[in-house]
Parts: structure tokens; sequence; C-alpha cells
């Protein structure tokens, strides 16, 4: 059973109604999706998965794609966190890598984080590299990006060397898990 | 001292106003859309500007432990321009959102025809999405803008306990009184209210159903004049539970309204990591 299947099972009877209208009407969802937190409420539901994460999910899953960019451009933090979220569960391809972009260019840490989930692996070397920099800048702990160990390659080794120097030579640290990353590239 | 204050343009002001707020005991804010200065032309100028009140700001004010809130609408003087007016169409979405408690500011700016059409739509809004509505009174010919408004108010069939009329003064409070909607005063330089003439009036009326806002924006303002307000009430004989009243609990029950606030302690890490991209600046 998919992740998403079990997620509407667990939301049970009280999104069902809500995922008829959806899929009937694609344009509910405009009120529906920024509601999910007082409609179905915001308690742990699964796994990761609050209450309101999973009900967005499943909304998404009875959109046609396209509207799902029209979610996100419309959505708060928690909606469009919602959105990041459950991209790599929804049937879309890459057509979503400019919502990642988009969210890679706020100065949200929270969004920032959140770019760099599951869907990540459809950004190309450069823009990851880029978001895994961002990231030791802003502060944001690397353990949130997805497949880290595996796509960590000189490149990017090199990036953070040159700003480790940087922060050597501003009398600043560099977060510990930024250290340990440039050690495993250097011993690869 | 906890201090929420229910009437503040945070978008104009720098995150050093934050931490001085913070420090003053400001704990929750409620920031309306309004107009900046610069009239804007077209919608996308104010789907991007309403973005940032339920995302830019909301984060920026976390990083202080302050609670912020909007209220969303299309002001009366941008009302006034033809172009806007699709801003209406793209209401409905914004006030779905959990951080918005209110529609506003919406009522008159001068009182033109367009002005009317859009503050009756939008108290209609405020009706359909069980919000309540926030109504900025004009600064030139106050009175009968007051008088006009609180007409409008009646006819609209919302509930005058879902209304908060704001930027009274002496010549305009006592109507809003007897109309049963809840008292905004804005404590504002040169203009609106200062903090003395505002305890005089609290002596007058009682502090039930009175809020005080600094209405801080871009102007000359300042978004420490709810502390001094709130100063100015202990050394006028209030007590401290008056001026809790007024400084928290009556913005509370008035948003509170919306079923949306959220008040909740934000944890030290909320939004940020060991690092923090507001301090630091742009990356
Ligand atoms: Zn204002």
């Amino acid at each position: 059973m998919s992740t998403l299947d079990s997620l509407r099972r667990e939301l049970g009877d009280r999104i069902a109604g809500d995922l008829d209208r959806v899929a009937a009407n694609p344009e509910a969802a405009a009120t529906l999706f920024p509601a999910a937190g007082r409609r179905y409420g915001r308690e742990p539901l699964v796994g990761d998965w609050t209450t309101d994460e999973a009900a967005r999910a499943v909304l998404l899953s009875v959109l046609p794609p396209e509207h799902i960019h029209e979610i996100y451009r419309y959505g708060d933090t928690a909606e469009k966190l919602a959105v990041l979220k459950a991209l790599p569960l929804l049937p879309i391809g890459d057509s979503a890598v400019p919502l990642l972009e988009d969210a890679l260019r706020t100065n949200d840490t929270r969004l920032v984080a959140a770019a760099l989930g599951g869907y990540a692996d459809h950004l190309e070397p450069q823009a990851w590299r880029q978001a895994v920099l961002k990231c030791v800048f802003m502060g944001v702990p690397l353990a949130c990006v997805h497949r880290l160990a595996e796509r960590a390659d000189p490149e990017l080794g090199a990036m953070l060397r040159a700003f480790a120097d940087e922060r050597r030579a501003a009398g600043r640290d560099m977060p510990p898990d930024a250290l340990a990353l440039l050690e495993q590239l250097k011993e690869a | 001292m906890r201090i929420f204050d229910p009437h503040i343009h945070m978008t104009s002001r720098t995150t050093d106003d934050y931490q001085r707020m913070a420090e003053a005991g400001v704990r929750a804010v409620v920031e309306p859309a309004f107009w900046l200065g610069q009239p804007r032309t077209n919608p996308g100028s104010f789907t991007d500007y309403f973005d940032s009140l339920i995302g830019w700001e909301p984060f920026r004010a976390a990083q202080f432990g302050i609670r912020h809130h909007a209220t969303i609408a299309l002001n009366p003087k941008e009302a006034n321009d033809p172009r806007c007016r699709p801003v209406l169409d793209l209401l409905p979405r914004y006030l779905a959102k959990d951080g918005v408690v209110a529609v506003g500011e919406i009522g008159y700016d001068s009182m033109t025809p367009a002005e009317d059409e859009v503050f009756t739509a939008q108290l209609a809004l405020a009706i359909d999405h069980d919000l309540p509505a926030l109504i900025h009174t004009p600064h030139r010919d106050k009175a009968r803008g007051t008088a006009r408004s609180l007409d409008v108010v009646k006819e609209s069939g919302i509930a005058p306990g879902r209304v908060l009329l704001d930027h009274l003064n002496e010549v305009t409070v006592e109507a809003a009184r007897d109309a049963g909607v809840w008292l905004g005063f804005s404590i504002y330089p040169d203009t609106k209210m200062s903090p003395e003439r505002m305890v005089a009036i609290l002596h007058r009326y009682g502090p039930e159903r009175v809020l005080v806002n600094s209405a801080a924006d871009w102007g000359r303002s300042d978004p420490l004049l709810t502390l001094r307000t709130a100063q100015a009430m202990l050394a006028g004989g209030f007590d401290a539970d008056a001026v809790d009243l007024v400084f928290w609990r009556n913005p509370v029950e008035f948003y509170g309204q919306s079923k949306r606030l959220d008040l909740s302690a934000l944890p030290e890490t909320d939004a940020t990591f060991a690092g923090n991209s507001i301090l630091r600046g742009g990356s």
C-alpha cells in the first residue's frame, strides 16, 4: 500500500466528503486546502505526518496536477510546507521543480529545509549544491537533506571548503554537521 | 506586562523594532492590510503583499517570540483605482487562511461611491467568512466619516460586537460607543491621539471594549507607544488589571471571535535553527 493510501485510510470519514467535492470541482480546494488544520485537526496522525499535513497531501492527490502550482502560489507557510512534503508522493514527474526553486529563493529556514526533502532528487546538481550550501549558511541542520551522503560530490566539497575559509577568516565556526560532511568528502 | 498591539504595519518596520517591541513586552500583533505610501496599480502587487502578511512577517515576528496575525482587505484609498478592483475577487483565498483574523482595514478615505461599494462588499465577505471586521475611520472629515461608517455597519447586518472601529478620538468615541462596536485608538505622534489624551478618554469612558494600538507604519510613528500608554495609565491611577484588559484581554476577545487566534508560546527554536537568517541578513 502506498503512503498516500495509508494516509487516506488513517484520515477516514472526516475527509471523504471533501475529497469527492474537490475531485468534482478542483476550485473547491482554494478554500478547503488552507482550512485543513481547522477542519481536520493538527494532531500527529501516523509516522511523521500530522493530520493537517496528511489531509493536504490527500487533497493534492485528487487535484489535476496543474492546480498544485496555484495551491502553492497562494499558500501560507504551513500550506507551502505541506505541498513540499507531499510532492514525492504525487505522480507528477519533475513538473513541480519550480516550486522547490521558489522555496529555495526564500529566507524562511523552514521552506528551505522542506525543499531538500525527497522531491529534491529532481533538482539539477548545481541547484542542489547551492541549496545545501544555503542550508549551512542559514544554520539549517543538514539532516533535512535527502540522500546527502550519496549526492555530495567533490564540487560541493570545494564550495564548503571555501565557505569554511571565509568563516575562519571572520573568526566564526562552521556547524558541526557541515564539518562532518567535509570530512566525509575528504575521505572519498 | 503583556502587550498585544492590535494594529501595526510591521512590513514598514525594521527587525530592530521587533526586538525593541519584544523587550517592551509585546507578545502579539495584528497587521492589517493597508496602503503602502506608493499607490499600487495592479492586483499582483496586492497578492505579493498579502503573501508577506501571512508568510514572511509571521516568520520575522517569531524570531522574537511575537505572534503575528493579519487582517486582509482592499483598503479604501486604493478601492478608488479601477485597476485594483479585481483584488476583491482574490480576497476569499486569503480570508480562508489560519493567520487571518479579520477583514480589514476597510471603511472610508474620501467617502466616494467606489468606497461605498467596496466597503459594503467587504462587510458581506466578513459575514460570509465568519470573521470580524476592522474599520478605519478617515483622517479628514472624521466625524461624518465615522457616522457614515456606523450606518454602513448597521445596514450590513454584521453584529456590532464583531466590528472594531479604529482611529477614534474625543469627537467620535461616543457615536461608536452608542453603536456597540469595539473602540480602537491609535496612539500616533502629532496626529490621532497621545498617551495623555488616551488616559483621559479611559477615565471618562472606562476600559471596557477599548483597544489601543500604535498603528506604527511608514510615517512618523512609534511601535512603543503602546507601552508608553500603558505606563501613562498606571501613572494616571489605573491598576494593572485595567492595563491588562486594554492591552491584552480586549484584543484577544475581539480577534478571538475569528477562532483563529494562536497565542501559544513560540518555542525558542521555532522557524530558526542554530543560526538565524534574519539576525544575519539576506543570503
Ligand atoms: Zn493602519
